[in-house]
Order: structure tokens, then C-alpha cells, then sequence
């Protein structure tokens, strides 16, 4: 019991230090001059290792198969809650942006709260 | 009457209901913060205009307030091994470290909004300052909510150590996914707010 909390100890210090080198990272990229899409997927990309990371570890999600038997429905509990969890969270995020997605192109938001309102037919 | 299965697994679910309880409350912030970055993301494709958050952002400060909030979370899980360690004085250090790092986070933040206020930059100043202020001010009351749950458990919470320990290790635990949440929607959020 001993020797399993000191290996998740050394798993902590790895993960830390992972997160500490991942963070210089994401702002070094930050200067290298990327086309905006690039520049975006890049820095999803490894922020969302980082966020596997302090899941994983951190929050214990990797042991979670191994720990929790199956429950009755067939799959772990935790794991099943955040998959649906997931999908919910894509629909919330894909499905504004599918729903403008024929206007493509064209500019809604004002980037200033008092700047004069764009005549209608400018587009 | 005691709250059933606050340590032991439930049969059925396979966890015990305080893992359970507070997976349950993350999936629901999981929806709170993607509607803000649902918003984000819509707002930005819909502009006209959209400055780079470096030019608007301090970029050293938030990186720094990256960093403190990750070692926080360090500490906060070096605190929940200390329980599992059986060692109370540990545990007190860590989370003493924990609290004292996320605090320091707050006055950062401090910093940055007052000195953003100090030279006319509000939330009704333009879109990209808007949904900045609301989505780093909800992290912010989320840091808030942690610190004072922390607070209580260095403090006067940790007297169910003494009667049990089991039921105590978990609630560190439970304090701890949330923690690491906290946590991960401010790694989401420093590079979309700051570096792009």
C-alpha cells in the first residue's frame, strides 16, 4: 500500500514537472509566426495533453478501469459519465457553428460596443 | 442516520457516491465553461475584427498564473497522497501550499483587472475584453469557491481525521477533482485568451 502511493508520488513529480516543460511550450509557440487556423490547433493540441494529463493523473481517470469492476450496465461508471459528458460538450461547441456555417464568410459581431452600426446591405 | 456508501463502493455504480457526487458536479461545469467557449469560439469567427490577446494581455503574468495554478494542483494531489500516507502534518503542509499558491493567483488576477480597468478597458469596451472578463471572472469565483472549501478543510474539517479517516481522505479527494477542474479549464483558457 506503501509502495503504491510512493509509485503515484514519483507519477505526480513526473507530471508536473511534464505540465512545467508543456507550458514553456505553449508560449513559445505562441511566437512562431502560424496562419491563425494552424496557430489555434497547435495550441488546442497541447493544451489538450495537458488536460490529459492532470486528468489521468491527477484526477485519477487512468486507474479508473482498472480500479472499478464493471458495473451492471456493462461499462465503468465515471468513465461512462464523462463520455456522454463529451458529447454533449461537442454538440455545445459544433452545432452554433454548423448552424452558421452557410453564411460563412460573413461578419455579425461588432468587434467595438459603440463603434457605428455596419448598413445592412454591406455584405 | 448515517449517508451510506461515503466510503464503501456502491454495488451497483462500482464507486462510492462522493467519487460519484463530484464527477457528476464536474460534468456539469464541463457544460457551464463549454457554453462560454461555445460563445468564444462564435463570437471570434463572427467578427470583423479580433485582436491578438498578446497585444491586448499581459502574457508574463498570465504564463506565471499558469504555472502557480498548475503547482497547485501539484500540491493538492502531494496533499491527498499524504492521507493516503497516514500523515496529517504532511497533508496540512500541502494544502497549507495549496491555498497560499491559489491566493497568489488572485492577486495576480487582481493586478491584471485592475490595471486593465486603470486604462479604460472594461467589459463594455469591446467583445473580445467582454467575454475575457466573463469567462476568467467565473474562473476566478470558481477559484474563490476552492480556496474557501480548502480553507475548511485545513482548518476545522480536518478534525474527521480523528474519528474517520476514511470518509475524510475522500472528501480531500473529492476537493481535489475539483481542483484539478479548476485547473484544466485555466489551461484552456490561457492560450485562447492570451496567446491567440
Amino acid at each position: 500500500m506503501s509502495d503504491d502511493v510512493q509509485h503515484h508520488i514519483q507519477n505526480y513529480k513526473k507530471v508536473g514537472m511534464t505540465l512545467g516543460v508543456l507550458t514553456v511550450v505553449t508560449v513559445g509557440v505562441s511566437y512562431i509566426d502560424f496562419a491563425v487556423p494552424l496557430a489555434i490547433t497547435v495550441a488546442l493540441i497541447i493544451a489538450a495533453t495537458k488536460a490529459s494529463l492532470v486528468a489521468s493523473f491527477f484526477m485519477h481517470l487512468i486507474e479508473e478501469k482498472k480500479v472499478v469492476p464493471i458495473s451492471k450496465w456493462g461499462f465503468g461508471t465515471i468513465l461512462a459519465t464523462l463520455a456522454v459528458t463529451a458529447l454533449f460538450f461537442l454538440m455545445v461547441i459544433f452545432i452554433p457553428i454548423f448552424g452558421h456555417a452557410d453564411r460563412v464568410g460573413e461578419y455579425f459581431t461588432l468587434p467595438n460596443a459603440n463603434a457605428p452600426v455596419v448598413a445592412a446591405d454591406q455584405h | 442516520m448515517d449517508i451510506p456508501y461515503t466510503v464503501a463502493e456502491r454495488p451497483d455504480t462500482g464507486v462510492n457516491n462522493v467519487k460519484l457526487g463530484i464527477w457528476l458536479f464536474l460534468a456539469s461545469e464541463v457544460m457551464l465553461f463549454g457554453g462560454l467557449f461555445s460563445t468564444y469560439v462564435l463570437l471570434r469567427l463572427m467578427a470583423v475584427e479580433w485582436p491578438f490577446g498578446s497585444d491586448v494581455l499581459n502574457v508574463p503574468m498570465g504564463t506565471f498564473n499558469t504555472a502557480v495554478l498548475i503547482g497547485s494542483s501539484v500540491t493538492m494531489v502531494f496533499a491527498y497522497a499524504s492521507l493516503k500516507m497516514d500523515d496529517l502534518a504532511r497533508f496540512k503542509k500541502f494544502m497549507a501550499m495549496t491555498i497560499g499558491l491559489s491566493l497568489v493567483f488572485m492577486v495576480v488576477k487582481g493586478f491584471e483587472y485592475s490595471h486593465e480597468f486603470d486604462i479604460g478597458n472594461f467589459p463594455s469596451t469591446s467583445t473580445y475584453l467582454a467575454i475575457y472578463f466573463t469567462m476568467t471572472g467565473l474562473h476566478a469565483l470558481h477559484i474563490i469557491g476552492g480556496i474557501i472549501v480548502n480553507s475548511y478543510f485545513l482548518g476545522p474539517g480536518s478534525k474527521m481525521w480523528e474519528t474517520n479517516k476514511a470518509q475524510f481522505t475522500n472528501r480531500i479527494e473529492a476537493a481535489g477533482l475539483y481542483w484539478h477542474f479548476v485547473d484544466l479549464v485555466w489551461i484552456f483558457l490561457f492560450p485562447i485568451l492570451y496567446l491567440l
